[in-house]
This record gives structure tokens, sequence and C-alpha cells, in this order.
């Protein structure tokens, strides 16, 4: 019979327990570390990565993948801003067009892969350079600022980050994560796209010939990971309001990699919202704490890479010690 | 026929809860041709995996020319001369037909392979077979026949001298089995001992010399084609008692109402041109040999393969079902043969499992009631008796038994009419395959309708008040319980048409 697992020996809590290890190793060793400024940047950079992790979370526990959530979130920014500064159209409906194309690259993505039945790595991997291309299309090669915050239509930007009257920084935005997760946690665990989402995942044609539609919500899968990445793309517009074609490149890394160290299995079948969070945290730490501490960030990628092959391993082995049963 | 060249002398073998041989004899000799016969899972194969080296046996000797051996991998059947030609191709199909002969000890040239020769020595193999068969062409471009030719050779390169056979026939067309017989009949004459397996009783007429029995891992006994009968064969593989109290008659009236129908169903080589009726409160028995095509005809019943033309009606009423989810709709429920595969998501819960069809039942707005599922689930687990300490637990941790009831639930929580059982008790434990049968019954006298696919005769017997019966994707028979036996159903079950 299967040994009771206690909220101590699960993946999340020891992945919580690293960061705020990690944190505090930090904080101890440079004192430069320990600011309210660097709290802030951590935080600032961290935005985006959460959002497309608790997005590419849904396809990743089907057993695929979307590596398309980089570039697109590039392109979604990019194509955004251009409307609102070059067209001179309203704020509103530069987001507004930013999460409707993320939706569309999804939708793509999710038909390809669940009713073209190509395979996922590949088929992001595609959508991956299309985006590429698209960004720079639509900005006509340059880079794009979006309203700054005390300019005119730079109201968004208080959705990451109010500063009060007496110049305090406040990462409203950190709320807002959380209240995000909390709702996507609640759809994966209490909703049929969530159920239907983890039954894919450890056994599609079972669920099929169960009668479940499993096209429909595996395409959905995907719209939600192009959704997320666009939700991704107005947080990085947020705090950081200049975009360059070209890059993003590397950004789903970061966010897969968050997702599978936050307990997501590599082959499908379980995961969650709040793990894939704090594993970005994880990820997110070691980038901006390493040169802290004097390791450069190709030291960062490497110890990343490794805390990944170690979470992978994990996993792996907790499926064959199942099996075993 | 020459001397003996193999003997197996009282091979035991047992697997847990299984006694698989049990001190089975068996010989082939040189220049004959050996056909080992018997009802699926009377323990062909395991004899000739452990000939082979796949299994280890429990006691006996294998003599093979004058000395015992004893193999520990197909390796070393190989070496020493006994080759195995499967059902299943493991061809490579996008290397070439030479180097697919000479996998794993390819000729080399330096560190380079040695592709020419190996080419040469194929043609020179197929020369030897008399099989026109180009060396360099695309193993995937071949047809089947052609790549089981392939397989052969590849045996015969080995310097093989007993070859088994397989079923290699199942997949062939006539021209391709007469050109196979003729390669035989010429590996006969070169004096290789051949081992025959089919369930095709004309073939094992007209290629094989002598035909040993086997039933329920015993030895029944060999005779020599050419003196006996098909009926003789035929009463060898039957002739058990059935002791587990068969169904005498049928409690279902004759004129109960016809709750699905089906007409012309094609779908494939497997299902060919089948029609059949399952009137309410039945079970229905689908019975036929390996290969008979009746998974086949449920998953294109159900949807879960797509068929070429057929009608189909419930309740009188012509449906449409190109998908399984179709077919719960019209209250069809479909066990699997292979549970872990397609009947449960292991590594979800009991609940989870339970309301996989019908989900939307257990719904508060856009929300799952994990209260009511739970509820429904364990309301279940009582009815059905399934073991398990909670409804939370993994189905993964539920015995084989306990897991099938917890596809059964799926079903009955969706109030599914219409239930195809598959295999119903394939790797349950003996107790627990009781517990099934009455559950099954219930459900029938409940009014649910059955259709049962079964390889085991006795549970056929035991459960139907139908039965069809399938050879070879099309529907050869229908008797009624009152006139089944053993020998109606097996006549059925081997014929040939065409």
């Amino acid at each position: 019979m299967k040994k009771k697992s206690s909220i101590f020996t699960s993946q999340k809590f020891i992945v919580l327990l690293v960061v705020i290890v990690l944190f505090g190793f930090f904080s101890i060793i440079s004192q430069n570390f320990r600011q309210y400024s660097t709290i802030m940047s951590i935080l600032d950079y961290s935005y985006y990565i959460v959002l497309m992790s608790i997005g590419v979370t849904f396809p990743l526990i089907t057993g695929g993948v979307d590596l398309s959530i980089g570039t697109g979130l590039i392109c979604y920014s990019l194509a955004g801003g251009y409307l609102i500064t070059q067209k001179g159209m309203p704020v509103a409906v530069g987001l507004l067009v930013t999460i409707l194309l993320g939706i569309l690259i999804g939708l793509l993505n999710g038909v390809l892969v669940a009713i073209m039945d190509l395979p996922p790595f590949l088929t992001t991997l595609c959508t991956c350079m299309i985006t590429r291309g698209l960004g720079s299309i639509f900005s006509k090669g340059f880079g794009i600022s979006w309203p700054a915050a005390g300019a005119d239509g730079g109201w968004f930007r208080s959705i990451f980050k109010i500063t009060t009257a007496g110049g305090t920084k406040i990462p409203i935005g950190f709320l807002w994560m959380l209240i995000i997760v909390a709702i996507m946690a609640f759809v994966l665990n209490h909703t049929k796209m969530g159920r239907y989402t983890i039954a894919i995942g450890s056994n599609k044609e079972a669920t099929r010939l169960s009668g479940v539609n499993v096209k429909f919500y595996h395409v959905m899968a995907y719209v939600i990971s192009g959704f997320f990445a666009a939700l991704a793309a107005v947080a990085y517009s947020a705090v950081f309001a200049t975009v360059q074609p070209g890059t993003g490149a590397g950004f789903e890394l970061e966010a897969i990699g968050g997702a599978i160290i936050g307990g997501v299995s590599a082959t499908g079948g379980a995961g969650s919202v709040e793990g894939s969070l704090i594993g970005v945290f994880v990820i997110c730490l070691l980038k901006t704490g390493l040169p802290y501490i004097g390791l450069q960030a190709n030291w960062q990628q490497i110890i990343t890479g490794l805390v990944l092959i170690g979470a992978v391993m994990v996993d792996i082995i907790k499926k064959k010690r199942a099996e075993v049963h | 026929m020459g001397e003996v060249i193999l003997t197996m002398k009282d091979i035991d073998k047992s697997f847990p809860g299984v006694h698989a041989l049990d001190h089975v004899n068996f010989e082939v000799k040189r220049g004959e041709v050996h056909a080992l016969m018997g009802e699926n899972g009377a323990g062909k194969s395991t004899l000739m995996k452990v000939l082979t080296g796949i299994y280890t046996k429990d006691s006996g000797t294998i003599t093979f020319e004058g000395k015992e051996v004893e193999f520990h991998n197909t390796r070393e059947a190989q070496d020493a001369g006994i080759v195995i030609v499967h059902q299943e191709l493991n061809m490579l199909g996008h290397l070439t037909v030479a180097q697919n002969i000479f996998i794993g000890r390819e000729f080399k040239k330096g560190i380079k392979i040695d592709d020419k020769r190996m080419n040469e020595e194929a043609k020179k193999l197929f020369e030897k077979l008399h099989i026109d068969i180009d060396p360099a062409e695309t193993m995937s471009n071949l047809t089947v026949g052609k790549q089981q030719m392939c397989e052969i050779a590849k045996a015969i390169s080995h310097e093989a001298k007993v070859i088994i056979f397989d079923e290699p026939s199942a997949a062939l067309t006539e021209s391709e089995i007469e050109e196979l017989f003729k390669i035989i009949r010429d590996l006969r004459e070169q004096n290789l001992g051949i081992v025959y397996i089919s369930h095709r009783m004309d073939e094992i007429k007209v290629i094989t010399d002598r035909v040993t029995v086997m039933r329920d891992g015993t030895y029944v006994g060999t005779l020599i084609t050419n003196e006996c009968t098909k009926d003789d064969i035929i009463n060898m593989m039957v002739g058990r008692v059935i002791y587990e109290d068969p169904k005498t008659e049928s409690a279902v009236p004759a004129d109960a109402p016809v709750v699905l129908k089906v007409e012309h169903l094609n779908a494939g080589r497997m299902v060919q041109d089948v029609s059949f009726e399952l009137r309410k409160g039945e079970i229905l028995g689908f019975s036929g040999l390996m290969g008979a095509g009746r998974t086949e005809t449920a998953r294109a019943i159900f949807g879960a393969d797509p068929k070429e033309s057929g009608d189909i009606y419930i309740n009188g009423e012509k449906v449409t079902i190109n998908s399984p989810q179709d077919a719960v709709r019209c209250g069809i429920g479909y066990l699997s043969e292979d549970r872990k595969r397609y009947g449960i998501v292991v590594q979800k819960t009991v609940a989870e499992n339970s309301t996989m069809a019908c989900l939307q039942n257990y719904m508060s707005g856009l929300f799952i009631n994990k209260r009511d599922e739970k509820k429904v689930a364990q309301d279940y687990v009582e009815s059905l008796a399934t073991k398990t300490p909670s409804v939370d637990q993994l189905v993964v941790n539920l015995s084989g038994g306990n897991q099938q009831k917890v596809v059964i639930a799926k079903w009955l929580i969706n109030d599914c009419d219409i239930l195809i059982f598959d295999e119903p008790t394939r790797g349950i434990d003996v107790g627990a395959k009781n517990e099934i049968y009455k559950l099954m019954n219930k459900l029938a006298s409940e009014g649910k309708s059955i259709i049962m696919i079964s390889s085991e005769m006795t549970e056929i017997l035991r459960m139907s008040d139908r039965i069809v019966i399938m050879c070879e994707g099309r529907k050869t028979g229908e008797v009624r319980i009152e006139e089944a036996t053993q020998e109606v159903i097996m006549n059925m079950a081997t014929r040939e048409i065409g």
C-alpha cells in the first residue's frame, strides 16, 4: 500500500526550502544582495517567467512542451507596442491585441499537436522561429518602447509596481502572481480542463476510450500556454518597457526549467501550478544571486542546468519506484 | 523423416499462480514438419520460450543432437542451431534486406562495414531458398510475405537445424502462403527439423507430418497427420472436463428486445462483414482463437478504431458512432482487455477514475464537485465490493480484480446499458474471477446487456447465453448455449472460409 505522502516530503515543499536556503545564503554572503532594491529587481525579473511557467505547465503535464513562449512573448509585445507607439492606438487596444495574438499562436500549436498529431517539440520549435520572425516584421526591425510610467498611457505599468508619493516602490505584481497561481491551481485541480489535462498526460488512450473529447482539451492546454505567454508579454513590457526584436529565445527554457524543478513530471501526467511558481524562484534566485557572490552569468547557466538534471532525475526515480509496486 | 534431433522431456514450468507447463513431452525429427497445436493459453508459446532460452525450465530435460542442453538466452539457442521465426516480424524498415539479415554480426573491412559482401552473402542465401529478393532493397518496400522470407533467410544464415514457425501464415495472402510452403518443403528436403505453430486446420493437413496437441499446459498426444482427421485433433484440443458449472440454458427469452444490432460491419482485415444482435439482459459470448478479430470488432463498434462500413442500431434506432464519445453517449461502455493501457489512468485515484466517463454530472458550475464525486465512487466501491482503503487511493495500488471493478464502476456510473467486456478476467486470480462472474450475472439480470469476449472456453460456456464465433475477421457461427459444446465451438473457430 502507498506510503502516506505528507506535505513535508513533497517536492514542492523541498523546493520551497531550497528557495529559502538560497535566499538566506546569498543574503548572508553578500551585503549588497540583502537590499530592498535587489529584492525588487528579483521580483521584477520574475513576473514574466512566472507567467510563462504557469502557462507552459499545462502542455508539459499533457506530456508535451511549448518552446514558442519565449520568442512569442517578444512577438506579442512588439505587435501591441507597435500599434500604440506607431499607430497611436490606445494602450488598452495594444494590450488586447497582445493577448489575442498569444491565444492565436497557442491555438495554432494546439491544432498542430493535438489534431494533426505533429510532435510537440518540433511543432513549437517551428512556431518559435515563426514568432521570432513575425516580431521583427511587426516592428520593422526596430526596438519598440512602450509608454513610460509617468507618460500618457503608462498606467498599465502600475499593474505590477506602484510608486508611492514618498518614492517607495511597492511590488504589487507579486500579489497578482499569487492570485493568478491560486486561480490556475484551482483550474488544474478542480475543473474538467485540469482533470483532463492530467488524464491526457498519464494515459491519453484510456482517457479517449472513456469518451472524453481529448482533442479539445489537448488543444486547450496549448491555448492556455499561449495566453499566459501573452500575459507574460504584458508583464515584460511593463517592467522593461523596451522590447528588442530577435530576443526572447531562451526565456522559455527558464520557464520550463522552473516548472520541472517545481515538480512537473518530465514525461507528463503530474505537476502543479504552485510548484512551477516556486521552481521559477529557484532559477531567478540563482540568476540574480550568483553574480553577488562573484560568479558570472555563465556559471549561473551551468548551475541551473545541473539543478534541472537533478529535478528530472528525482522524477524518473519516482516513476521507476512506482512501477516496481 | 530421419532420426530424432530434438527431444523435450518432462518439461515443467510454473509462474506465480499458474502451472504453465506440466511435464510436457515434445520431439522433432530431422526432415519433418511437426505441428504444435492447442487453444490459446495451452502452453505452446511457453514451451517454445523454454526451448529457446527465454524462460528457464523448473525441471525436465532438453536433448539436442544427442546432448543435453540448456540455453540461457535466444543467442545461445541460435548459436546451437535453434531459431524461431516470430509472427510479428522484427525487421528494421529503414535498413536494407542484407543489413537486416546480418544485423549484429556485420561483415567488416577494417572499421568500415562491408555492405558489398553482405549483399553477396544474402544473395547466396536467397539462392539456396530459391527466393527472388534484391538484398540491397530497403526492407519497408517489401510486402509482408517477402519480409517474412527475409526472416527465414536470416534463420538459415545462423545455420539453423531446427526452425520454429510461430503462426507464420497469419499475415500472408493465399499466394504468399503457397510460396511459404514451398520454402518449408525445401527446408524439409534439406533435413531440417521444423516446428509449425498454427490454428489453421487446413494448413496443418497440407504441410505437416506429425501433430502434437497441448491443452492447459499438459501434453495430450502426438498423431501422424495423414492418419488423423480434423475432428480427432479438435477432440484432443478441447477434451477437458468443464467442472465449473457451465450454463445449461439461457434465462433470456428468445424474444427479448434487441438492444444492439450490428449489420455488415467492416473495419480492416480483422473485421469483415460482421453482423449480430444483442438482446436485453443477455450475455453474448464472443469466442475464437487469437487473432480472430473479436477485439477489433468491439473497438470498431465502440468507435475506438475507424470503420469502413456497416450499420449500428441501438434499440431499433440507427446511430452513428465515430468516436468513443459517440459510443458513450449511446450508452455503450467498453472494458478493454488491456486495462493498464486502455482502461484506467493508474496514477489517478479510484474516485477520479470512476467519474472519468461522466464528469459533467459531478460539476457545480465550472468546478468539479469533489464531495459528490467521492460519494458516488464510494457507493460503487460498496456495491461492487471493491477492496480499497479509500476512494482517494491511487488505482495503481489495487489488485487486478479490483482495478477491473473500478472500470466497471466507471461505466455503471455513466449508466451504460450495453457493456463490452473484453477478456474480463485476464490477469485476475481465481477468487476475484468468480466475483467478476457473479457481478456480470447480476448486471445481466438487472437488464444490462453484455458482450463478453473471451479466449477461455470454460468462461464462454459458463457465462454466455448465446455465443458468436469468429475466425480470421469473420463471424463463422452462432450458437445458443443449449447447443454449445467445446467441439462445436472449436470447429467453427478453426473453420476456413474462401
